[in-house]
């Protein structure tokens, strides 16, 4: 995986994490065009039926069919978080469809149209981009095909364009004539596709800021729904691999004979992670890789035990690390103190364990190669693929289908599954293959949210001001070690791991935010919300235990910290608002707050829990306000809140993944536990209205949980909690 | 070894191994897929079916246990019941990812054919086993208690 993987622009996929400052730059520059103005358009002079050789395209984002549906093609991956609704309300606004008449499909693997502006070059979903990206340029894609609908409808009216109207799918002349999207889409497609586009005001949007139904929701209400493992292709076989216990272990050798002799197993192969047992079902592979014996050679493998490897970040976070940001002086403060608070915090590796474990479909022919798959990077696994089987990029094509989840697993810069379903088919040669992780796969398959530690020092002065801030961290980077490192990780600083906490808004005159980069052979990746899901936890609760070793409310506290970001002080005060902050609470019951920017969108949050004589609690309700600019689709925003908040609870109250000598100690949802029915709080999620352009909201929900939780529970208990999970039970205060 | 039984109204038989789970015989040997593969050990719901009208975990119910019994997966829910969860899972927009959903729906019409007006509390009993990664809990409690009304 090395030379062979398409490095984008230097500094393009960094615009997906970068700071803030740059992020915003990035915004500003890519959304140069403002509400309302006329906008260039960049393909303007070939039309979209040219660009994509399919004729029924009006641009390459929409396709309008004689019967009278409207097709938007999603470059983003649908994984639950509401991409295709949200990108096809931005389509359907600026065209004047009927919402009964619009569909959305995945995009085909197409860097030149479908390229996320985020990442570069990179077709792909993640960094919560899919409707940051999206907004301007399917604004210009619906008005320019709204446009060829009416030069279409002009020119067979002889009628001048500027008379004609466009409603709920309809055109219309003030003589009377009228057609349908469908009755005029094929002379539309021939149109030349206008130079510049007005943009709707957005004063008169009707869908955007509206509710409008989910266009999945009839298909996954009713088994309908298509995931990769429900591909079936004439002759398909089934694959499952038997890859190494050890992350780093190879295969020294393999005997297949009883796998082999397993009723339904068709063939063995090595493949290079491991061996691949093909069957023509899934229960016979599973049979057969229970009878394969493989000898592994573990002599490069990660043999050490998560307690082991986080002693040695315990010691490592002894000395100063690499900067990662660095304001005023911090030992002139440290020294000149009145008061010098510390506190460690320790997060363990979390699997991601999306409900459809990894699984693509893989088919060979003469000419090519066709995948399907809930495919999150769609152009990097096409180069990957094209990679193992000898063939070029543009002979992989990619069919996106809807993925069972994913929360960043499907989305690795190795495309560690494709390329295994790769090079299964292309060694057994006979069929389509199907490879399917089981869920023990998925648990121990590697790819984890890092482990970390932090420690934080906070200088008080005499008044109770911070006057000095130094937050160091010690994990594994997400990007070292891959083509992203020399674009993404700037002078040994891994954006990913200091997210969070490197941009860190609280007024503290001077602060220091440092990183230890450690080298473990546990491969890692993105996990909801990235390196927020462990900032946002020390950086909340180190700011309450400072709140309360200064005898501040945490709400002030923060207020007087935030006065120079209005969008974080929003969010808190209208949370703080809706939670009923400061009133009084019945036995119990205690309060605990977090904000968090996270992907440009800010969220707070307010927890309430419930704590029971015998030191048990529950969370019982979140109270959310939520600023992500313009809301698109405010029911999907509350339930991506909602989902957030559900996945970071998770997180907060389930243990992790450990290690022992290397073996991950989990296997399967009954000792990897995630959050249950009865587990979930009562949620509200608030909006805070805002004309700003539209950010993500995919991941912001997740950071601030966590956090307000541990603050609660501190609030009410008078202890501190310094790692996740917190505890089951606590002492009664 | 054949097995009979009938699936969602119609008797089927499958010359298959009799260990063979439930979900996988359904899914690869029928070719019914809505039913889905989340944990292979009972623990996540995802592959949940009625057998004799109670819900089961099919990707750990042996193919061989459902020989002359009535399997019914999420293509062959029929009645009010499973009209009425259908209808407000839809309006709740219960569904993100939606992989667990045929699962949820099958364990919500059975708890509904049982219970009319069930409490969170049986909610939570009923639900339990069913794990939804996209937490799509709260949709999911407030669709059982709109179901339970329409069916009141």
């Amino acid at each position: 995986m090395t030379e062979q993987t398409p490095i984008s622009r230097p500094g393009s996929l960094a615009d997906a994490k970068m700071p803030k400052a740059s992020r915003r730059r990035f915004l500003q520059g890519a959304g140069a065009a403002s509400l309302g103005l006329v906008v260039g358009f960049h393909w303007a002079p070939r039309n979209a039926a040219a660009m994509t050789g399919r004729p029924e395209m009006l641009t390459a984002f929409i396709r309008i069919a004689p019967d009278n549906t409207v097709t938007v093609l999603s470059k983003h991956l649908e994984m639950g978080q509401g991409s295709y609704t949200g990108l096809a309300t931005i389509v359907a606004e600026e065209l004047d469809a009927d919402w009964a008449q619009i569909r959305a499909e995945g995009a085909p693997a197409d860097a030149k149209l479908y390229a996320n502006l985020a990442f570069g070059t990179v077709q792909g979903t993640g960094g919560s981009t899919a409707i940051a990206n999206s907004w301007d340029q399917l604004r210009k894609a619906g008005a320019t095909a709204r446009a060829m609908l009416v030069a279409a409808a002009a020119q067979q009216w002889k009628v001048p364009a500027g008379e004609i109207t466009v409603a709920r799918g309809v055109l219309s002349h003030k003589s009377g004539k009228k057609a349908s999207f469908g009755q005029l889409a094929a002379a539309a497609a021939q149109q030349t596709p206008p130079a510049d586009v007005t943009l709707k005001d957005p004063a008169k949007f009707q869908y955007i800021g509206k509710k409008v139904a989910r266009l999945d929701a009839v298909a996954k209400s009713t088994g309908k729904a298509q995931y990769a493992l429900d591909v079936r292709l004439p002759g398909m076989a089934t694959a499952l691999v038997q890859r190494a216990p050890l992350f780093g272990g190879k295969v020294k050798s393999f005997d297949a004979a009883a796998a082999k002799a397993v009723p339904g197993v068709l063939d063995v192969v090595q493949i290079s992670n491991g061996v691949a047992v093909v069957a023509k079902n899934f229960w016979a592979a599973k049979l057969g890789r229970e009878a394969l014996q493989v000898e592994w050679d573990d002599s490069a493998a990660e043999k050490r035990g998560s307690e082991q490897i986080m002693a040695e970040y315990k010691e490592l976070a002894r000395q100063p690390g690499l900067p990662a940001r660095k304001d005023g002086d911090v030992d002139a403060a440290f020294a000149g103190a009145a008061k010098i608070i510390e506190a460690t915090y320790d997060f363990p590796y979390l699997a991601h364990a999306p409900m459809e474990p990894l699984d693509c479909v893989v088919k060979l022919d003469g000419d090519g190669c066709e995948i399907w798959a809930g495919d999150q990077f769609q152009t990097i696994d096409q180069m990957n693929a094209a990679r193992v089987l000898g063939l070029k990029p543009e002979q992989v094509k990619i069919n996106t289908l809807y993925a069972g989840g994913s929360f960043g697993r499907r989305a690795n810069i190795v495309s560690d599954y494709i390329v295994e379903g790769a090079e299964i088919a292309k060694a057994y040669g006979k069929a389509p293959v199907r490879l399917v992780w089981t869920r023990e796969d998925d648990i121990q398959g590697g790819r984890y949210r890092p482990m970390y530690h932090h420690t934080l020092k906070a200088a008080i002065d005499a008044q109770g001001n911070i006057t000095a801030w130094q937050h160091r961290i010690v994990g594994q980077s997400i990007l070292a070690g891959t083509p992203f490192e020399a674009v993404m990780v700037k002078n040994g600083i891994d954006h990913t791991s200091v997210e969070g906490a490197a941009n860190l808004p609280y007024a503290i005159p001077n602060m220091s935010v440092e990183l230890h980069t450690t080298k473990v052979g546990v491969p890692v990746l993105w996990w909801r919300s990235v390196g927020s899901t462990h900032t946002a936890f020390a950086t909340e609760v180190f700011l309450d235990e400072i709140a309360a070793a200064t005898r501040q409310d945490p709400v002030a506290l923060r207020r007087k910290l935030l006065a120079k970001h209005p969008r974080h002080l929003g969010v808190l005060n209208l949370a703080a608002e809706k939670a009923g902050w400061g009133k009084p609470l019945a036995k119990g019951r205690m309060r605990g707050v977090a904000v968090h920017e996270s992907f440009s969108s800010f969220v707070a949050e307010v927890a309430e829990v419930v704590l029971q004589p015998d030191g048990s609690w529950k969370v019982d309700r979140v109270v959310a306000a939520v600023d992500c600019g313009i809301p698109i689709n405010p029911d999907i925003i509350r339930a991506q809140v909602e989902s957030g908040i559900g996945f970071g609870l998770s997180a907060t109250i389930k243990p992790g993944l450990s290690l022992t000598d290397g073996r991950v100690d989990q296997s399967n949802f009954h000792d990897y536990e995630v959050l249950r029915i009865h587990e979930m709080p009562k949620i509200e999620v608030h909006i805070v209205p805002s004309k700003e352009k539209p950010t993500g909201i995919g991941e912001p929900g997740t950071p601030p949980v966590a956090p307000a939780v541990a603050n609660a529970l501190m609030s009410g208990t008078r202890q501190v909690f310094r790692a996740l999970p917190l505890p089951e039970a606590v002492k009664s205060a | 070894m054949a097995v009979t039984f009938t699936l969602n109204g119609k008797s089927v038989t499958l010359d298959a191994d009799p260990d063979m789970p439930l979900l996988w015989a359904v899914r690869d040997e029928i070719g019914l897929t809505g039913s889905k593969f989340g944990c292979g050990m009972a623990q996540c719901g995802a592959c949940t079916m009625h057998v004799e009208g109670e819900p089961v975990r099919s990707c750990s119910t042996p193919l061989a246990a459902v020989e002359g019994q009535k399997v019914t997966t999420i293509e062959g829910l029929a009645g009010k019941v499973a009209k009425a969860v259908e209808t407000a899972w839809i309006k709740h927009e219960v569904a993100q990812c939606g992989y667990c959903q045929s699962g949820q729906i099958m364990s919500a019409v059975a708890l509904l054919s049982s219970n009319r007006k069930p409490s969170d509390g049986d909610i939570d009993e009923a639900m339990q086993g069913n794990i939804c990664r996209c937490a799509t809990y709260v949709r999911i409690r407030a669709a059982i208690h709109d179901a339970a009304r329409t069916l009141a």
